[in-house]
C-alpha cells in the first residue's frame, strides 16, 4: 500500500474531451473525470458527490445556456488531477456571464420551491473553488468555467 | 438509468436506477404526471438504486411535489444514501420532503 501511496504521489493524469452541445454526453464525461480521481483515492464522497454533480451542473450550464444546444458548437473539458487536486475546466462558445451576479441562495426562503437555480450555488458549495474566464479558442471566444477540488 | 413504477396498494412507487440529472429528468416528470393524471394522490421515490442527482433531478422532485399537493396528494422520498442526504441538506430540501430512512417506513407513513 505505501508502495502504491508512493508511486500515485507522482502520477498526473491529463484529458482533454470534447463533446457536442447535447445533455446525452454529461454522464458519459462525468464517469470518465472519475474514474482518475478513484485510481488516485479521492474520497468516496467526493466521487459519488462533489466530483459527478458540480462537473453535471458544469456541463450543463455550458451546453444549454452558452451554446443552447447549437450542434454547430463543442464543449471542450480539460482534466488534470494528481493526488493534491482535480482541476476541471469546461468550455462553451457562449456569451459572457457574471458568476456572482447569476447564483443565488437555492436555501433562501422565496427560493426554496423555485425549479430552477440551483446549479452555480450546488457548484461553489461542493467545489473547493469555481471561477469563470473568458475563452478564445481560435477567434470564436466563449467562457471558461474552473472547478477546483482539493483531495480529501 | 431507468424508472420503474409499481403499485403497492394505494401508493404509486418510482424506482429511480441510475441517475437522476438533466438528461432524463423530464421521462420521471412525465412518468408520475400521467400516474397523476390517472387520479394517483400517493407517490413515493425511492433512491436506493439512484447514483447521483443534480440540480435538474432536484428541480422536477420540487415540481412534481407542488403539482401533486395541487391534487391534493402528497409526494414522498425514502432511501438517501448519506451522500444523497448531504446534497438534500446542502439545498435545505430536506425541509421540504418527508423523507424515510427504509421504503417499509415510507410506506406505512402515509
Amino acid at each position: 500500500m505505501a508502495a502504491l501511496l508512493s508511486l500515485n504521489a507522482g502520477l498526473r493524469v491529463s484529458l482533454v474531451v470534447e463533446i457536442p452541445s447535447d445533455v446525452a454526453y454529461i454522464e458519459r464525461v462525468v464517469d470518465l473525470v472519475r474514474h482518475p480521481c478513484a485510481e488516485l483515492a479521492y474520497n468516496p464522497h467526493q466521487l459519488a458527490l462533489n466530483v459527478p454533480v458540480a462537473l453535471s451542473e458544469a456541463l450543463s450550464n455550458a451546453i444549454l445556456r452558452g451554446n443552447h444546444e447549437d450542434p454547430a458548437k463543442l464543449v471542450r473539458v480539460r482534466v488534470a488531477v494528481d493526488t493534491r487536486a482535480l482541476v476541471v475546466d469546461i468550455e462553451d462558445e457562449g456569451d459572457r456571464f457574471d458568476m456572482d451576479d447569476k447564483t443565488r441562495d437555492a436555501t433562501a426562503p422565496e427560493n426554496l420551491e423555485r425549479e430552477d437555480g440551483r446549479g452555480l450555488f450546488l457548484m461553489r458549495a461542493l467545489m473547493d473553488r469555481v471561477e469563470r474566464f473568458d475563452a478564445n479558442h481560435g477567434g470564436s471566444f466563449g467562457n471558461i468555467v474552473r472547478l477546483t477540488l482539493s483531495r480529501a | 438509468m431507468s424508472f420503474s413504477i409499481k403499485k403497492e396498494g394505494e401508493i404509486v412507487v418510482v424506482d429511480v436506477e441510475g441517475q437522476l440529472i438533466v438528461g432524463n429528468r423530464q421521462e420521471l416528470k412525465q412518468k408520475v404526471l400521467d400516474e397523476l393524471e390517472r387520479g394517483e394522490k400517493k407517490f413515493l421515490i425511492d433512491f436506493a438504486q439512484t447514483g447521483y442527482i443534480d440540480s435538474s433531478g432536484l428541480g422536477v422532485l420540487v415540481s412534481l411535489s407542488k403539482k401533486i399537493r395541487e391534487q391534493g396528494g402528497e409526494l414522498r422520498l425514502a432511501n438517501l444514501n448519506d451522500d444523497l442526504k448531504t446534497l438534500f441538506e446542502l439545498t435545505k430540501l430536506d425541509t421540504l420532503f418527508q423523507i424515510s430512512d427504509t421504503r417499509d417506513r415510507a410506506l406505512s407513513s402515509f
